[in-house]
C-alpha cells in the first residue's frame, strides 16, 4: 500500500502539531532523568505552566485581559507561607485555605470589575496587582514586608515530605499535566465553547442564551485558582516569599510565555513556560549580548509564529503555500 | 400576564436611544403565528436597532410580547423562550469548527443527546454544504457558507421565532437567493420569521407583509402583494 502525497502531508502536519508539546515534555523528562541545575529551571517552568494555563483560560479562551493575575498568585503564596511558617499548619491544609481565600477574593474583585471591557478591564486588573503588591509590602506584621517570609516547609503529607529536587520535579510535572488536562476538558466542554463564543462576539453569545457576565466571572475565578495553586507550589519549593517575587515582572513573564507558547491552545502554556525558562540558559554563551539575543529570539518567534510555537504546523503550512508555484489558470 | 391574540410577536412603543440619539421611536409591530414578514428601510434607518431591542441586546423602553407573554429585557432569557437571532454580520465564531458553532446553537440542550442529533440532521439536510465542512474552522469558509452556518446555528435552537438581520449582506445574488429560498421553505413548514433586509425586492418576494422603517420610525405597513413596481416601493421610502 502506498501513501499519497496528501496523506503524507497530513501526517506531517499532525506530527508538527504535536511536536512542540512533545519536545517540551521531553525536556521535562530529561530534567527528571539528568538531575542537576536544569531541575531548578524546568521546575520553575512547570510552576509557570500552571500559572499561564490559568491566564490562558481567561485570556485565550474567554478573550478577556488581565494584568492582575499576580495578585492571586500572591494570595495563594502568602496564605500558604503565613499559615505554615507562622501558624504551623500542614502545607496541604494551608494550600486549600489559600485556594478558597483566592476564589473568594476573585469573586469579590471580579463581580464589579468584569463590567468593564477592553483597555478599562486591563487597567482595573493592573490596579488589583499593584494593590496586592502594596499590601504585601505594607502589612509587615503578617508578611514581614520586603524582608519576606522564610522557613516555609516543603510540600508533603504527614511525615512524607518532598525534599529531593527530583521528587519535587516529578510532583510539579504531575501538577502541570493535571492543570493542562483540566484546561483541555474545560475547553471542550459546554462551558469552554461558551467562553470561546463570548470571546468572538458577546452579543452573538448572548443571543444563543449564554449568560456572558456569569461565564466571564467563572473564568476569572478559575484562572485565579490556577494562579493561587502556582503561588502555593512556588513558596513550598523555594521555601521563601517576598513582595518582589509577585510583582509586575511575574505578569510580564507570564504574558511572554502565553504568547510565545500559543494563546488559546491547551499545550501553549507548557511550551511557552519551558521555552522562556530555558532560553536564557541556552544563550548564556552570548555573554554581554545575551539580552539582545533573548529579545531578538522573542521578536522572531512572534513574527514568524504569531499563533505561538504550538501552531508550528500552521507556520509550516503557510511557508509551503508561499513556496508552492502558482497553479496555471486555464484561459 | 398572558394576552392571546394569535400573534407570536407584538411590539408596542419600542424606543431605543444611543446616548443623545434616538435610534428607534415608538415602534409598533405585529407578527402572526407562521407568518414571514420583512422590515425594510434605508441604511441607518433603525432596522437593526429594532431587531436588537426585540431580543434584549439593546436596552429599550416599551413592550415586547411573545405569544402574549411580556419578554424580559435580557438576551439570554429571550433565547430561552425560543427566539433565535441571526445577527447582522453573521456573528459566527471563526476559530471554532462548524460543528462547534452548531453545538453552540443548541446551547440550551447542552449540544448533545437525541434531540441534538435530530436538530443537527435537519440543519445538515437544509444545508448539505455544512456537512462536508463540519471539522473546518468556521472563519475559513466563504461568506455564503458562513451565512448558511449562521442560519443553521440559529435553527439548532429549534426556535419558534427566527429573526434575521440583513442575511444578504456581502453575498453574491445567487447565494442570497438560495438562502432566502431556504427561509421561505422554513416558513412554509410553520416557522415564524422576521426578516430585516435592505435589499427590498428580494425580501418582498418571500414576505407576506412588510414594515418600512425611516428615520427610526415605522412609517408604513404594506401588503407585499400590492407592490408591483420599484417606483411604488420607493414612494414608501420617501413619503
Amino acid at each position: 500500500m502506498t501513501n499519497s502525497p496528501a496523506t503524507i502531508s497530513s501526517k506531517l502536519m499532525a506530527a508538527l502539531r504535536h511536536a512542540p508539546a512533545i519536545a517540551a515534555a521531553g525536556m521535562v523528562a530529561y530534567a527528571i532523568a539528568d538531575g542537576g541545575y536544569i531541575v531548578t529551571v524546568v521546575g520553575f517552568g512547570l510552576i509557570y505552566t500552571i500559572f499561564v494555563a490559568g491566564l490562558n483560560i481567561f485570556m485565550g479562551y474567554a478573550g478577556q485581559t488581565s494584568f492582575g493575575q499576580n495578585a492571586f498568585a500572591a494570595i495563594g503564596a502568602y496564605a500558604s507561607a503565613v499559615l505554615t511558617a507562622t501558624y504551623g499548619w500542614p502545607p496541604l491544609l494551608a494550600a486549600l485555605a489559600g485556594i478558597v481565600a483566592t476564589a473568594i477574593c476573585a469573586f469579590v474583585i471580579g463581580y464589579p470589575t468584569l463590567r468593564l471591557k477592553g483597555h478599562y478591564l486591563a487597567m482595573a486588573t493592573l490596579a488589583i496587582g499593584l494593590i496586592i503588591y502594596e499590601v504585601a509590602v505594607q502589612w509587615q506584621s503578617v508578611t514581614n514586608g520586603y524582608m519576606g517570609i522564610s522557613g516555609i516547609p516543603a510540600l508533603g503529607i504527614g511525615h512524607y515530605e518532598l525534599l529531593s529536587d527530583r521528587a519535587q520535579l516529578i510532583f510539579l510535572a504531575i501538577m502541570a499535566v493535571l492543570s493542562l488536562a483540566a484546561s483541555w476538558l474545560l475547553r471542550h466542554s459546554r462551558f469552554g465553547r461558551a467562553l470561546v463564543a463570548l470571546s468572538g462576539s458577546e452579543d452573538a453569545a448572548r443571543a444563543l442564551g449564554i449568560n456572558v457576565r456569569q461565564y466571564k466571572l467563572t473564568a476569572f475565578i478559575i484562572s485565579a485558582i490556577y494562579a493561587s495553586i502556582s503561588g502555593t507550589l512556588f513558596v513550598h519549593i523555594v521555601g521563601f516569599i517576598s513582595p518582589e517575587m509577585i510583582g509586575m515582572n511575574m505578569v510580564i513573564l507570564a504574558f511572554t510565555m502565553l504568547y510565545v507558547g500559543g494563546i488559546g491552545t491547551t499545550t501553549g502554556p507548557l511550551i511557552g513556560a519551558i521555552v522562556i525558562g530555558l532560553l536564557p540558559e541556552s544563550i548564556r554563551s552570548f555573554k554581554d549580548y545575551q539580552d539582545l539575543v533573548y529579545g531578538a529570539a522573542l521578536i522572531l518567534i512572534l513574527i514568524y509564529a504569531p499563533g505561538g510555537i504550538a501552531s508550528l504546523d500552521q507556520v509550516v503550512k503557510k511557508l509551503l503555500r508561499t513556496k508552492a508555484p502558482a497553479k496555471e489558470v486555464a484561459p | 400576564m398572558s394576552i392571546t391574540t394569535g400573534n407570536i410577536l407584538e411590539v408596542r412603543g419600542l424606543t431605543a436611544r444611543y446616548g443623545e440619539v434616538t435610534a428607534l421611536r415608538s415602534a409598533d409591530l405585529d407578527l402572526k403565528e407562521g407568518e414571514l414578514i420583512a422590515v425594510l428601510g434605508p441604511n441607518g434607518a433603525g432596522k437593526s436597532t429594532l431587531m436588537r431591542s426585540i431580543v434584549g441586546l439593546t436596552s429599550a423602553s416599551g413592550d415586547v410580547r411573545f405569544r402574549g407573554e411580556l419578554l424580559p429585557r435580557n438576551a439570554a432569557a429571550v433565547a430561552a423562550r425560543g427566539i433565535a437571532l441571526v445577527p447582522e454580520g453573521r456573528g459566527i465564531f471563526g476559530p471554532m469548527s462548524v460543528e462547534e458553532n452548531l453545538q453552540l446553537g443548541a446551547y440550551m440542550i447542552n449540544g448533545r443527546g437525541e434531540d441534538y442529533e435530530r436538530r443537527l440532521s435537519r440543519v445538515l439536510t437544509l444545508f448539505p454544504r455544512l456537512k462536508e465542512r463540519l471539522s473546518q474552522a468556521a472563519g475559513s469558509m466563504s461568506g455564503g457558507e458562513q451565512q448558511m452556518l449562521a442560519v443553521g446555528r440559529a435553527l439548532m435552537a429549534d426556535p419558534k421565532l427566527l429573526l434575521l438581520d440583513e442575511p444578504s449582506l456581502g453575498l453574491a445574488p445567487k447565494v442570497t437567493a438560495e438562502i432566502l429560498e431556504t427561509l421561505a421553505e422554513l416558513n412554509r413548514s410553520g416557522l415564524s420569521v422576521l426578516l430585516v433586509e435592505q435589499k427590498a425586492p428580494l425580501a418582498l418576494k418571500i414576505a407576506s407583509r412588510a414594515y418600512v422603517v425611516v428615520n427610526g420610525r415605522i412609517s408604513t405597513e404594506i401588503d407585499t402583494k400590492e407592490i408591483t413596481s420599484h417606483d411604488q416601493l420607493a414612494r414608501y421610502y420617501f413619503q
